[in-house]
């Protein structure tokens, strides 16, 4: 009877040599892969997640050491904690990557602790053993199973968990097997070790937390801000106004604002090419321009294409934005230095309020606000802020209005058209194919008529007076509809736009 | 542009984040700055007991007006209009404003008081000229609708209300509501319609804006027998919601429960507004950061000259020449001051109007009921959010006894994030009026901070970590209750007879405290001085 029993606890320990060897590398993988995956930079992110992870567990080898009393509940008690961390370790880096700064502390810090405590465990259990088998024994038994446990993680990462499970579910999972095995262990060895009950309480409390992670999964991706973009992000911050985020894959550079795509590197010309050049092509004079938005300074690039440019005027909201276009070396590519023209005044402040304060008059004016999505934004597309843009308007100019997708929200699009002609403007709306976004609108909108001659610069990639002219057609489905004109005490746009797009995206 | 790359959390919100975030959460024990502010009560009481040292000095002037809230301010402004130059203001407090008053911090300005006014309707001519003036209607469309400054209309969203753990849209409790519920609501706001279209056999509408200019027909008047809740009953209105609804209404507008206000005053809430506007809703309001602050800075600037504030009028008696004396006392230099002018327009409380005029002391104080009312101005590190709906000008609980909070940041342009400013109000009607005023009075800034804060938690646990400031205002008589008779009572007629050279002006003369009333009192008021001062 006590030679089985030994037996089996011989087993039940090398078995759990397995059991951690593969959860620690499934860690250790995970930690790697959300690192690249929401830093970019895969080497980088690679090796320093397990140059990090082996020195600590080099630590954890060297503070065993310490452990001098119940190895054994030790023992047990660290198989329950890196369940419980290793376990929650990619909820927690995904939920908490759009919350705080210094995402690299944390990461950097799980990692330690984990591979610390994961260097604890094969000690702890040599020590355990050694009474129950001969050295060399030992030793091979041990490292048998400690590289079979991390061939077997390193081939069921890549194949099984990422594509079936996802990083967390799969981080909850392996959470789960190592709190099994550490429950077992108690089970099996209730006698031997001191304090059993209390140790088979913590393991079922931590596994009840881990399975309802695993339950809860989608809810957590769905919180979490990582798991939602598809490429490498290179930068990510918050600033007190959005969350700014950076990604490249290849040679394409996208900015996401609040998780909405600002532009693709790819194609973001189109864009840019109609936002600014059928309107300011039109105009009779061209000395004065602002920009309301657009902190990306890719609508100034276009701008600063006409030589009697003087001077544009940047207002956008966020410093962050403004700064980072004028000195990230790839962005400032992009842009062609735009931000940093002497022609280029840039101003952070609320666009409404600026507005509201200025006696002096523009030429051509473009707003590149977000979509109306919240009341919030939804203000600068009211007709007492037109009314304000209208103001600081020189009588022959024109101002563009960039009007969401007249494809997906087309009423919300003709609401924008409706509300600056109640606003004392001649509309003339026109719609652009972006690949990266779909058909996108625009409403040109001036006091008076403007000149049928387009007067394009030279060196433009989409547009071409012939391009230019089908612009203004719009096919019946996205023609006109009639809409309520939209006030700041009524939000119809946002109430709208709320509405056309949750029933395309679901 | 932008277009939802990320397409299932487009709609999730941020309050889904804060809602998690609240969970953990913990009640702060920390002492929250601020102060309790507000009409000064050593001054109130000074009046109320008396012993004002005799004046050694004397002024001669046209007229004096005493009291500088809405009906004293409108009083002065229409004095200048008619070329009567030759006035003052005094004023208790030292500044004008009364309940209208309002205050500003690093963050932003806010009300103490008055917060809004409601679109007028056509019989409010005086208010609607003042709009006009003020820029506040810019013109008018084909059909002669008003267009209002868009500014000045309350941003939408402008109501929600906290019911069943969640915001809904809306001052109407729908979350939970039962179709016997839904079809109440429908008939109430069909019958509120009739009344709003109603008119009494002498052509006028049976309930407007002013009351006086309201319809005499007892078809309409008999209405003042009777309390709210008995209308309710008689009408067979059964639904909880919709009762609590009618009675937020009465708190909101009146200071008194359904129970307390008149079935006419509760009809009126709902049926005398039927001003139109080109460019809004005609339920929408008027409302500014600093609420009718922003009115009463209009309406004082221009007479700013003639304002004297801190000076507290403790008698006022008919002079033998047939003009009038007004004694008053001022704090700063502790000395009285005999004022002898041809007239005097008294724009104070009816209780204390009967303190100043010997004329008054004789005779039997009406029994008029005034409910007490506390205020609270909470800054905010942040704006509150809260599960479901999105933020609104005015948020409301249905499970509380307050009347939820006004956002003072709500009209700002600017797209709000970091600190905001919060009104909080409750009309303290649950007892009789002189009890809960006590018990209003006894009570520390620390006991307000907790019940204010226990309210607000209800919706925004995250309230204990954000809250940096509250600022509380107790307003022990903060308005006139409109029980029943006393708006068609003779009581009330009498009380705005003008004694004399001595006029009346003040809201409590409608017996409804807003803004239309006490402006047009105080305009009439002075006209009729006018009128009567001017060289034959
Ligand atoms: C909490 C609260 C919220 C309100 N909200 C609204 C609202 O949203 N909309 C609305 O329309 N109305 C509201 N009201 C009603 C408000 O009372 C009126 O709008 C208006 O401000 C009343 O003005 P008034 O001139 O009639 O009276 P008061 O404001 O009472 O003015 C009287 C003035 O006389 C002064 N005074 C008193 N005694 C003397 C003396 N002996 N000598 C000199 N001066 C003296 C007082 O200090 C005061 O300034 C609210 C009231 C309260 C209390």
């Amino acid at each position: 009877m006590s030679t089985m029993s030994d037996r089996s606890t011989r087993l039940l320990l090398l078995a759990s040599v397995f059991a951690i060897a593969t959860c620690g590398l499934i860690y250790e993988l995970i930690a790697g892969t959300l690192a690249s995956y929401l830093l970019g930079d895969s080497v980088t992110q690679f090796s320093t997640v397990i140059g990090v992870y082996l020195f600590a567990m080099g630590i954890g080898s060297w503070l065993s050491k310490y452990v001098e009393r119940n190895v054994l509940g030790t023992f047990i008690q660290t198989e329950l904690f890196i369940g419980l961390i290793g376990g929650s370790s990619a909820a927690v880096l995904f939920l908490l990557f759009a919350q705080i700064n210094s995402f690299r502390v944390l990461l950097y810090a799980l990692v330690l602790i984990i591979g610390a405590l994961v260097g604890l465990e094969i000690p702890l259990l040599l020590r355990i053993l050694k009474d129950r088998l001969a050295f060399k024994d030992l030793v091979s038994k041990v490292f048998t199973f400690d590289y079979i446990g991390a061939l077997l993680a390193s081939l069921l990462f890549p194949l099984v968990l990422v594509p079936h499970l996802g990083l967390v579910r799969a981080g909850f999972l392996f959470g789960i097997l190592n709190v099994l095995v550490g429950l077992v262990t108690v089970w099996l060895l209730r006698e031997q070790v001191p304090w059993a009950r209390g140790h088979a309480g913590t393991g079922f409390v931590i596994l009840a937390v881990l399975l309802t992670g695993f339950a809860q999964s989608d809810r957590i991706m769905t919180w979490s801000e990582g798991a939602t973009y598809s490429d490498p992000v290179i930068h990510a911050r918050s600033s007190p106004y959005q969350r700014i985020i950076l990604t490249r894959a290849g040679n394409d550079l996208r900015l996401y604002l609040n998780g909405n795509l600002q532009f693709s590197q790819r194609d973001e010309y189109r864009y840019h090419e109609a936002l600014v050049h059928p309107g300011l092509a039109r105009v009779p004079r061209r000395e004065r321009v602002l920009v309301l938005g657009g902190g990306d300074g890719l609508a100034v690039r276009e701008i600063l294409k006409y030589p009697d440019v003087r001077e544009v005027t940047l207002v956008d909201l966020d410093a962050q934005i403004t700064n980072l276009f004028s000195t990230q070396e790839l962005l400032v590519e992009l842009n062609e230095g735009a931000l940093r023209s002497p022609k280029v005044k840039v101003i952070n402040q609320d666009a409404f309020i600026w507005l509201k304060q200025q006696t002096e008059k523009f030429d051509f004016i473009i707003a590149d606000f977000p979509d109306p999505s919240n009341f919030s934004v939804g203000k600068l597309y009211t007709t007492a802020f037109y009314r304000e843009v209208r103001r600081v308007l020189h009588p022959d100019g024109a101002v563009v209005i960039q009007s969401t997708s007249p494809y997906v929200a087309r009423r919300s699009f003709w609401c924008v058209v409706h509300t600056l002609d109640a606003s004392g403007f001649v509309t003339e709306p026109y719609h652009v194919y972006v690949p990266s976004f779909g058909e996108w609108g625009f409403v040109l909108a001036a006091p008076q008529s403007l000149a049928p001659v387009a007067d394009l610069p030279p060196g433009l990639r989409f547009l071409t007076p012939e391009t230019l002219a089908g612009l203004f057609r719009f096919p019946p489905d996205m023609g006109d509809v009639p809409t309520e004109v939209n006030r700041l005490n009524n939000q119809a746009l946002v109430r709208m736009f709320e509405e056309e797009w949750k029933q395309y995206v679901h | 542009m932008n277009l939802p790359g990320i397409t299932r959390r487009r709609f999730l919100g941020v309050a889904t984040g804060a809602a998690l975030l609240a969970g953990c959460s913990r009640r702060t024990t920390r002492v929250i700055p601020g102060e309790i502010v507000g009409p000064s009560r050593e001054r109130g009481h000074r009046l109320r007991d008396g012993g004002f040292p005799a004046a050694n000095t004397m002024e001669r002037q046209g007229v004096v007006i005493v009291g500088g809230g809405i009906a004293g301010l409108a009083a002065a402004r229409q004095l200048r209009k008619s070329g009567q130059e030759d006035f003052v203001l005094l004023e208790l407090e030292d500044h004008t404003g009364g309940n209208s008053s309002h205050g500003a911090n690093a963050v932003s300005a806010f009300p103490w008081g008055a917060h809004y006014v409601s679109l007028p309707p056509n019989d409010a001519r005086e208010v609607i000229e003042l709009y006009e003036e003020l820029g506040l209607i810019t013109g008018r469309d084909a059909a002669g609708r008003a267009i209002y400054d868009e500014t000045a209309l309350v941003a939408d969203p402008a109501e929600r209300l906290w019911v069943l753990g969640r915001w809904q849209e809306g001052l109407i409790p729908k979350v939970g509501a039962s179709d016997a519920d839904l079809r109440e609501y429908t008939a109430f706001t069909a019958k509120m319609a009739e009344f709003k279209a109603a008119r009494g056999r002498d052509g006028r509408r049976a309930f407007t804006i002013p009351v006086d200019r309201s319809s005499q027909d007892d078809a309409f008047t008999a209405l003042d027998r009777m309390t709210m809740t008995q209308w309710l009953d008689a009408q067979g209105y059964r639904s909880e919601r919709l009762r609590w609804y009618v009675d937020y209404a009465c708190r909101d507008d009146f200071g008194g429960t359904r129970d307390q206000v008149s079935a006419w005053a509760g009809l009126h809430y709902f049926a005398a507004r039927d001003g139109v506007a080109s460019n809004a809703e005609n339920d929408v309001v008027l409302t500014w950061p600093e609420g009718n602050g922003w009115l009463e800075k209009r309406l004082r600037e221009p007479n700013a000259d003639r304002i004297r504030a801190g000076l507290v009028a403790w008698n006022i008696e008919p002079a033998p020449d047939g003009g009038v004396r007004i004694d008053a006392f001022d704090f700063r230099r502790a000395q009285s001051i005999r004022f002898e002018a041809r007239a005097a327009i008294v724009c104070v409380p009816r209780f204390v109007a009967h303190r100043l005029c010997a004329a008054l002391r004789g005779r039997p104080a009406e029994p008029l009921e005034y409910g007490p009312w506390v205020v609270a101005n909470l800054t905010l590190g942040e704006r509150p959010g809260g599960r479901g709906f999105a933020p609104a000008w005015d948020n409301v609980f249905f499970d509380s006894r307050s009347l939820g909070y006004v956002n003072a940041s709500h009209q700002r342009l600017d797209r709000e994030v970091g600190p905001a400013v919060i009104t909080w109000y409750s009309a303290l009607c649950d007892g009789p009026a002189a009890a809960e005023r006590a018990k209003a009075f006894d009570r520390t800034h620390a006991d307000w901070c907790d019940l204010v804060l226990a309210d607000l938690r209800r919706a925004h646990r995250e309230i204990d970590e954000t809250v940096r400031k509250i600022d509380v205002c107790v307003w022990g008589h903060g308005m006139i209750r409109p029980v029943p008779g006393l708006i068609s009572g003779e009581a009330r007629r009498r009380m705005a007879q003008p004694i004399g050279p001595i006029h009346f002006a003040h809201s409590d003369l409608s017996g409804l405290s807003i803004f239309e009333e006490a402006y047009t009192r105080g305009l009439l008021a002075a006209s009729d001085v006018a009128e009567q001062l001017r060289p034959a």
